[in-house]
């Protein structure tokens, strides 16, 4: 599991408006991508074009490629729906069905995939992905309870449990731990660390700490003023772009001088 | 903001050495404004809400004292001869029969019409089609009666003779048909009609409210459209899909001009494609105007259990949407 992926030349519209331009990028399987870079970038657009969820959205249209280990997720054939069962995504609000266990809410994606899956694997799935989602001891009394009834930082731990119940290529986190306390923020952070052993993860942050702490590589975006694009400025190692970053515009928003 | 250098007294402090009333809170200070828009807004939703119990009251302590005597009658002076059961029963059934059909086809064209204008339909197109239904909700019943009437019931005439010629072993087909088509079927067939737009006008609202980040999760992991449907939008719905239903059901209960426009009433009988049956509205509102004495007391009597099956149907409902609360997402 895990695959690498590479963008090439990517432009992403909002109707007319061109949102975020020109964006080439190779992330590499197994590893942890941090974006950064200024409210209204760009980031989340970007970010939604790697699982083809900005098609949601009415009027959003995209140029160029977007290579998930070589194949294209916009060749003409492919299904938006089978790729958004490979690539994951983690919302900035945790989003667990209401009307759903927790169990069943670990199990959704797969009850799509195949219908039939008995009890016994069921449980050991659901197990299995509480476990990896750090939430297990937490909840493993109260499995037909529903999600909802769970913090703010459980909840976002189950959606994550929910993203790699499916066993994903490729997992999209979009500032996951913007609604959360230090605490939960950290369990999550962990969580990252012990996720990336086995998935490709992207995490859009504005939190400059969590980027350096979590991330191999970050890239950092950036806006010209208002009406513009969004563009990558700069990409590359973390701890590079956090201490000898190539550009000026990413050395001053790293160290807080922006705007 | 510069303090009492230490060791001086400041004025308040010797008040209260003097034991004077100084408590320094600001907040206790007296905020009168808005205060008499709210005692004057209590006051009206009090008086309101006492206005709906009295009404209330006062329509059921009608009924029951003008119902009475039918109950207490000698059952050879009630229409039919046996007594008040014998004569409500048959109208009761015929009233849930026409409910039933009428819900039976309303509640899944009406949600599935809801759901494409809400979620499958492009956006300018599924604006106007909301509009339409609107107005259909809004169309008098007793149009819907005479264009079942004259429309409708004709052209079913033909296919309730197909029905019981090829199925007239199920007891519902029965034959000979009636060659009219005013029967239970057309009945129920036109209150379904006057139904779907309740349904759907309501249920869409709900649909349209279903939250962004349920939609976007159910999607984000692989769903389809109708599995995200079904995973988000559904599931969220459910208590206002029941309360449109029940909305449905009221009209479907209570309505009188249709019915008594596409159904030439008689005795009890179980084919839908006969003429035969009644609702206890049509009942009511065919016999009021020559109706006095016992006659009356009979009819009011059947509108005090028209209103008994609405209430049960209602606490039902309740029921049903109050034993998922947990799961609303309330919480
Ligand atoms: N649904 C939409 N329709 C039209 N324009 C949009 C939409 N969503 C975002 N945009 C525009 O696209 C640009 C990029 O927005 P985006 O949400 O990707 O920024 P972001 O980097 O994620 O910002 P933040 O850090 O605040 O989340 C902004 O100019 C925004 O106004
Ligand atoms: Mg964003």
């Amino acid at each position: 599991m895990s695959k690498r992926i590479d963008v090439k030349d990517l432009n992403v519209y909002y109707s007319k408006f061109l949102a975020v331009e020109d964006v080439n990028i190779n992330i590499e399987a197994r590893s942890v991508t941090a974006f950064i870079g200024p409210s209204g970038c760009g980031k989340s657009t970007f970010l939604r074009t790697l699982n083809r969820m900005h098609e949601v959205i009415p009027g959003a249209r995209v140029e160029g490629e977007v290579l998930l280990d070589g194949d294209n997720l916009y060749d003409s054939a492919v299904d938006p729906v089978s790729v958004r069962g490979q690539i994951g995504m983690v919302f900035q609000r945790p989003n667990p069905f209401p009307t759903m266990s927790i169990r069943d809410n670990v199990l959704a994606g797969v009850k799509l995939n195949n219908r039939r899956i008995s009890k016994s694997d069921a449980d050991s799935l659901v197990e299995k992905s509480l476990q990896g989602a750090n939430l297990w001891n937490e909840v493993k009394d109260r499995l037909g309870r529903p999600g909802s009834g769970l913090s703010g930082g459980q909840q976002q731990r189950l959606c994550i449990a929910r993203a790699i119940a499916v066993s994903p290529q490729v997992i999209l986190m979009d500032e996951p731990c913007s609604a959360l306390d230090p605490i939960s923020t950290l369990a999550i952070e962990d969580l990252i660390n012990e996720l990336k052993s086995e998935y490709t993860v992207v995490i859009v942050t504005h939190n400059m700490q969590q980027a350096a702490r979590v991330s191999d590589k970050t890239a950092f975006f950036n806006i010209a003023g208002t009406g513009k694009p969004g563009k990558l400025i700069e990409y590359g190692d973390t701890t590079t772009i956090f201490n000898k970053p190539a550009v000026q515009a990413t050395e001053d928003y790293v160290s807080g001088r922006f705007g | 903001m510069t303090g009492p250098a230490p060791g001086q007294v400041t004025a308040p402090e010797i008040d209260r050495l003097e034991g004077k009333d100084v408590s320094t809170n600001s907040l206790k200070a007296s905020t009168d404004r808005g205060r008499a828009g709210d005692k004057i807004f209590s006051g009206i939703s009090l008086a309101a809400g006492v206005l709906i119990l009295a009404v209330l009251f006062s329509v059921a302590v009608f009924l029951l004292v003008q119902a009475a005597p039918t109950f207490v009658a000698d059952p050879a002076e009630v229409t039919g001869g046996n007594g008040f059961t014998a004569y409500i029963l048959p109208i009761v059934i015929g009233t849930v029969v026409a409910a039933t059909i009428a819900l039976l086809i309303a509640t899944p064209v009406g949600i599935a019409v809801a759901l494409f204008i809400s979620h499958y339909a492009p956006r300018r197109f599924s604006r106007a089609f909301g509009y339409v239904i609107d107005l259909l909700a809004a169309i008098p019943s007793v149009i819907y009666g005479a264009w079942g009437y004259i429309v409708l019931a004709p052209q079913l005439a033909k296919v309730y003779t197909w029905l019981a010629e090829n199925l007239g072993w199920i007891p519902f087909f029965t034959g000979p048909a009636s060659q009219t088509g005013k029967t239970m079927l057309t009945a129920g067939i036109v209150l379904a009609v006057m139904v779907i737009p309740i349904i759907t006008s309501l249920s869409r609202e709900i649909f349209l409210q279903t939250p962004n980040l349920h939609e976007e999760a159910a999607l984000a992991m692989g769903a389809t459209r109708w599995e995200m449907v079904r995973m988000a939008v559904l599931p969220f719905a459910r208590p206002g899909i029941i309360s449109a239903t029940m909305l449905g059901l009221g009209r479907a209960l209570g309505e009188t001009m249709a019915v008594a426009l596409v159904l030439s009433p008689g005795a009890l009988v179980a084919s839908l494609v006969k003429s035969g049956n009644q609702t206890i509205a049509a009942e009511i509102a065919l016999n009021f105007p020559e109706a006095f004495g016992l006659r009356l007391n009979e009819l009011i009597a059947a509108g005090l259990v028209l209103f008994v099956i609405t209430l049960i149907v209602n606490m039902i409902a309740r029921f049903i949407i109050t034993r998922h609360q947990e799961f609303s997402g309330a919480n």
